[in-house]
């Protein structure tokens, strides 16, 4: 599925792209990204870390998580040009993770359509784990 | 800032500001690289045929395999890099060691990462700044590390922020 520059308004919400986490997502993710940080591995060293549940996720795979939703709303025609955001919140076992967005700014610069979208990551219980922004290049 | 405000920056750091580190160089990409990527940070759903499906991929407008943006062929070095200066991160005056947060990060991307690009990464410190948070006085250190492929185009330019306190 394609989506077009000109169907695209402000307003327009990101369609919702959500992810049980745990040590099965996590275990991928270190082997990918050779992240073997002991306290996303091993729940003693979580809490040594300070997290009271154990282990935790990877800032990294939120991210992973917020391109992954934008590749999945505008296609292979679409390119991600720029992606920001601050980890906010801790990602717990279990967490169901859900990435939003919304539009705020359509411009052409460069010849690019760009579309610009404020972004989170939230998680079971409406907390906002990941406030940043994207934008995006789409087809006229 | 008067003279007696504590400070976390170093004389390292005033030197440093603006200049470009030396260059990394990852292994060559390959499609295995790039599929099993993709297939971990959509696990348990298949990802997109773009990312391991070459024949489909040929149709597209990228013409064949691309990585996701975030993909990092610099992940499993034969030889580990060493660390840079720790005073480029900051310190206390009394010497203590500080401790370290990922503040976050913002990318900009140029072109896509294929199979059998050859990624080189260099990075310099931008600048910096100083406040009292929650964590106490606090440090904020702004790096970019900018990605450039085989052919010197631009893959990716990363600003990114790290706490100290």
């Amino acid at each position: 599925m394609t989506i077009y520059f000109d169907k695209v308004a402000l307003g327009d919400k990101l369609p919702e792209w959500s992810r049980r986490t745990g040590f099965a997502e996590w275990n991928r993710y270190a082997a990918v990204n050779e992240e073997f940080v002991p306290f996303h591995m091993d729940d003693e060293a979580g809490r040594r870390a300070g997290n009271e549940q154990g282990a935790f996720g990877m800032g990294n795979l939120r991210y992973a998580y917020i391109v992954n939703a934008l590749h999945d709303w505008i296609g292979d025609a679409g390119i991600v040009r720029e992606v920001g955001c601050q980890y906010r919140a801790i990602n717990q076992k279990n967490d169901v993770l859900t990435v939003v967005g919304e539009v705020t700014e359509k411009t052409v610069v460069d010849g690019e359509n760009r579309v610009r979208l404020d972004i989170n990551v939230v998680n079971q219980d409406g907390g906002a784990t990941c406030p940043g922004h994207a934008v995006i290049v789409l087809p006229q | 800032m008067s003279n007696d405000a504590p400070t976390y920056a170093t004389e390292e750091m005033r030197a440093a500001q603006g200049q470009w580190g030396g260059t990394r160089t990852a292994p060559p990409i390959t499609e295995t690289d790039i599929r099993r990527w993709a297939m971990a940070t959509y696990y348990p759903k298949q990802p997109p045929r773009i990312y391991w499906d070459a024949e489909y991929a040929a149709t597209t407008h990228w013409g064949g395999i691309v990585a996701p943006p975030d993909f990092n062929p610099f992940a499993w070095p034969v030889e580990r890099p060493r660390g840079g200066s720790p005073g480029l991160s900051g310190r206390r005056p009394d010497g203590k060691p500080l401790t370290g947060m990922n503040g976050g990060q913002t990318d900009t991307y140029g072109v896509p990462m294929r199979p059998g690009d050859i990624v080189s990464s260099r990075s310099r410190l931008v600048d910096w700044w100083e406040r009292e948070g929650r964590l106490g006085h606090t440090l904020y250190v702004r790096t970019e590390i900018e990605w450039r492929n085989q052919d010197d185009e631009l893959v990716r330019r990363r600003m990114s922020i790290s706490i100290r306190y």
